[in-house]
């Protein structure tokens, strides 16, 4: 273990963290709230000399392998999260340090499942640090860190591989740091599109520039106590698109971007993404139309695809209540939601593309009972799938299926109904937000025990980092010499 | 600079590491999915598995926009084919490693007519650099610049030796004669020396200056400047086919160990004046048997890095007078193997490396291939370089005394016009001159790059 190295870019990310607060900071004194702005900058001035004091030591040797990798990424989440939490207990939004530490992983982590029962006296600088936390998240603070300072040198393909996620995290381009460049260009570039076409549709600018944050970051915290439901149609239609868009493999658009077309259509989860999206959307549409939900078939289209979109790229949003939509429709949306979104996206769950590798992983060991001496390989976007990629993806639905069981044991001694207690774990491991029952879209978590915030709050560190690096930082022969 | 590197066995992983912490964008192909694994894992680049002769797989790479593309497989043809396809595809600068004698002799046809910018053949520039040690035994390493004209070379310096103890602006003139001592490694530690420097025992000094000034430096310490007599190679690759060869013609006696029966009969049909034996060169009594304990010199080339440096460590210890020279393809330990004092070692991979750095370096400047030699001493912590002096650069005209050079820079010798300058603090460099200059601030790409911003 190269604890030099952990300590110095720990201490990197408490620096980087005394920057991002600077804007909520400037917020606060747009809109005067100066006792929020006071808050804000003595966080800003300790957090800033811990960094800089902490990082001028440069570490020994820069040497770090899959090990440290996963335990910095781990660690510097945590780390993130337990600062961030800070803000909302010094200007008074959520006075219990628990509490706002559930209310800051769950924005770090893209989740968007919030324990704030009333969005009302809220100030805005900190429902903007709230919505940020979302921004920061989606695409990770270490691949920030990557793109704007030389880190660890050639191995710094390891912090990128923990934090991203997918099945297989490559580069686009040779090296680490422009290739986390590009992608925070692409984020940046469809956070700022988001922001002008929903400005335009009506929203006022704050609004804008604090749902754009939810939306690419795939998040979920809204800023009012109507939620999304409170816009336009068009506003939201807006929406839909833009969550559509981030819950795509980002690589697409560097190859959209470079005149590639071909290669970025050859993508197989793409394809199977936005044909699940459309289908799952007319079924749902149907299935409400009929039930008598919404009078108009336009309209049950459109909040079916908002509710489809917003499950499958687990952001989290909701228009209408589908709580009380009718069993189909909600067992739809549930099970989409296990799914998630595309790998190399900001959207979390458990990846189509692992879904893919699955499944025809089983279709192929069901060809061996038939055909014993048969071979034949995994197969997608065009290519094989390496066999020690098979194996870890079907390790990692264990993990996921064990971790998902034994948070459901915890969480149960609420004494919840069962609807809630399963989709409570369901919604915060795959980094929703809304579930159903007590946790619905028109639900919030506050009413959960300590004990059950603590599990949750763990499971949707575990979502956004996909298992291996809380895992492994919590594994004692990690940190044994 | 964009780079692919095709074929990632010891010297493409060589070219890799040294490309990457230059800062090039690299993109690497090999068939070996784990090796690709690896590489990605240790350095900063990209890896693709695949053949890198098909044209799909160098499109993904992005052969459209790259600068170079390096060939590095293991088969010669392989090389070659990425070659012409690289050259169709992306009309980028191509070089292949090309090892087979037979092309060998073709090599300027193929070049030309595949338009490749170099061709590398490590175990030809390994026999070379063997040659050139035989030929001056004392020194640990020779290197040549100014295309021969000029000497870098290493030697050690022991306890009875005329410098041991002294500064250098004490070496009486007449000793050092336009010799400049450019560099000096002492136990993990390179120095760039000044005239306070005091030479101890043990120290390994690099000299620099005209060949017959060189000759004339070590004639004066007292040590032997006449080549080799008589050798013993053991192990029969095309590294001692090359090394034989040369040394054939320079009048030396040869004996080849090799245990390969039927290689023995090749050897003997294209060496005929050498003497084949075929045998295990690690057999003690065999070795005695041929004339170990009174030979001149011997060379370690088998495949076995270990084996080599156990035979020359034997050798040493039954004639201690012979030249010992040492292949070694695993460069990572180079600092135990220089501390067991066994001397002169040879890395195949570094040498190739070398060339393909230079040839990049050359290119990334503003001046294309402005960089005549490079070479990379004391675990790369020195280099060497041969510039060539452009139009209107910066450093013309200004006295040396007076020019503001980053730190760890020496200006070893100028070459104007041919004729040979030792440089002092009034010496001026003007258009179209050679000039070398050590460095232990490494990455220099132009002779702009010496002065202080």
């Amino acid at each position: 273990m190269n604890y030099s190295m952990v300590r110095y870019i720990l201490f990197r990310i408490i620096r980087v963290m005394g920057c991002l607060l600077m804007l909520p900071f400037l917020v606060a004194l747009v809109y005067k709230e100066y006792d929020s702005a006071e808050s804000f900058f003595l966080l800003i001035v300790v957090t800033l000399i811990i960094g800089i004091v902490g990082s001028h030591l440069k570490p020994k040797s820069k040497v770090i392998y899959a090990k440290e990798g996963f335990t910095i990424t781990a660690l510097a989440w945590i780390l993130m999260s337990l600062l961030g939490a800070v803000p909302f207990v010094m200007t008074g939004t959520i006075p219990n340090y628990i509490d706002a530490l559930f209310e800051t992983i769950s924005g770090f982590t893209t989740t968007g499942g919030s324990i704030l029962t009333s969005m009302d006296g809220i100030e805005k600088s900190v429902q903007f640090w709230r919505t940020f936390t979302h921004w920061i998240g989606g695409m990770g603070v270490l691949v920030f860190l990557l793109a704007v300072v030389p880190m660890a040198d050639g191995y710094s393909m390891h912090l990128m591989r923990a934090e991203s996620p997918g099945p297989v995290v490559g580069k686009i381009v040779p090296k680490v740091k422009d290739t986390a460049k590009i992608l925070y260009l692409i984020y940046l570039g469809i956070t700022l599109a988001e922001i002008i076409c929903l400005f335009i549709s009506g929203l006022p600018i704050y609004d804008a520039v604090t749902i754009s944050f939810s939306t690419v970051g795939t998040g979920g915290f809204a800023v009012n106590n109507a939620g999304i439901g409170g816009y336009s149609t068009i506003s939201q239609a807006i929406i839909i698109v833009f969550m559509a868009l981030c819950g795509v493999n980002f690589t697409v658009y560097y190859f959209l971007l470079n005149r590639k077309p071909k290669e970025a259509f050859a993508i197989d989860e793409v394809k199977y993404y936005f044909g699940v999206m459309l289908i799952a959307a007319a079924v749902i549409s149907l299935n409400i139309y009929r039930a008598g939900v919404l009078d108009s078939a336009g309209l049950s289209f459109h909040h079916a695809l908002f509710a489809v979109t917003s499950v499958m790229t687990t952001t989290g949003f909701g228009t209408l209540d589908f709580d009380k939509w009718p069993m189909l429709s909600k067992m739809i949306l549930c099970i989409l939601s296990l799914v998630g979104a595309c790998a190399g996206s900001t959207g979390g769950g458990f990846k189509f593309s692992r879904a893919i590798i699955i499944i025809r992983n089983a279709r192929n060991e069901l060809n061996y009972l038939v055909h014993p001496k048969a071979v034949k390989r995994v197969y997608m976007d065009g290519h094989t799938v390496e066999g020690t990629t098979v194996k870890s993806v079907s390790a990692y639905l264990g993990l996921y299926v064990v971790t998902f069981i034994a948070s459901t044991l915890v969480v149960a001694l609420d004494n919840f109904d069962f609807q809630t207690t399963v989709t409570s774990v369901a919604a915060t491991l795959n980094n929703i937000g809304p579930g159903l029952g007590m946790v619905g879209p028109m639900g919030n978590y506050s009413e959960f025990s300590y004990l059950s915030k603590i599990v949750l709050m763990f499971d949707m560190l575990a979502g956004r980092l996909e298992l291996l690096p809380i895992y492994i930082m919590i594994k004692p022969k990690t940190w044994s010499k | 600079m964009q780079i692919i590197v095709v074929g990632c066995g010891n010297v493409g992983q060589t070219i890799t590491q040294q490309l990457s912490k230059e800062g090039h964008d690299i993109t690497v192909i090999e068939e070996k999915s784990s090796v690709v694994q690896n590489v990605v894992n240790s350095y900063d680049v990209m890896g693709l598995v695949g053949n890198g002769a098909s044209y799909s797989m160098m499109k993904d790479a992005g052969i459209e926009t790259a600068d170079l593309m390096i060939a590095v497989t293991n088969s010669d043809e392989l090389n070659l084919l990425c070659c012409l396809i690289a050259k169709k595809a992306g009309n980028c600068h191509t070089i292949a490693r090309v090892r087979n004698p037979i092309y060998k002799k073709e090599i300027n046809f193929i070049k030309e007519e595949l338009g490749l910018s170099m061709v590398i053949n490590p175990e030809e520039a390994a026999a070379n650099e063997a040659e050139r040690l035989l030929k001056f035994p004392s020194a640990t390493k020779v290197e040549t610049f100014f295309r021969g004209k000029a000497e870098l070379v290493k030697l050690v310096i022991d306890e009875d030796s005329k410098l041991c103890d002294k500064a250098l602006r004490d070496i009486p003139p007449e000793l050092k004669k336009q010799v400049v001592i450019t560099a000096v490694s002492r136990g993990s530690e390179v120095y760039i020396p000044d005239g306070n420097f005091i030479l101890r025992a043990g120290d390994e000094i690099t000299i620099i200056g005209e060949s017959r000034n060189t000759m004339h430096f070590f004639r004066k310490l007292g040590l032997p400047t006449a080549k080799v007599h008589s050798t013993i190679i053991v192990g029969g690759g095309e590294t001692s086919y090359y090394l034989a060869g040369h040394l054939l013609s320079l009048g030396i006696k040869v004996t080849i160990f090799e245990r390969d029966a039927a290689r023995c009969k090749e050897l003997s049909e294209l060496l005929p004046q050498a003497l084949i034996i075929n045998g295990d060169g690690t057999d003690k009594d065999m070795l005695m048997e041929e004339g170990v304990t009174s030979v001149e010199s011997f060379v370690a080339l088998t495949n076995l890095d270990e084996e080599n440096i156990m035979l020359s460590m034997y050798v040493k210890s039954i004639n201690p007078k012979a030249k010992l020279i040492t292949k070694v393809h695993r460069v990572n330990y180079g600092d135990i193997i220089g501390s067991l004092g066994i001397g002169s070692i040879i890395y195949p991979k570094n040498i190739t490396a070398d060339r393909i750095v230079q040839f990049v370096r050359g290119r990334s400047a503003s001046q294309d291939g402005n960089i005549e030699a490079l070479y990379r001493l004391n675990d790369e912590k020195v280099e060497a370089l041969e510039f060539i002096v452009s139009k209107d650069s910066p450093v013309i005209g200004i006295p040396l005394a007076q020019m503001k050079l980053k730190k760890g820079i020496l200006i070893a010798a100028i070459n104007h016009y041919g004729e040979l300058i030792s440089p002092t603090g009034e010496s001026v460099i003007r258009e179209r001159d050679s000039v070398i200059v050590v460095t232990t601030n490494t990455g220099l790409k132009d002779i702009s790059d010496i002065l202080e911003n």
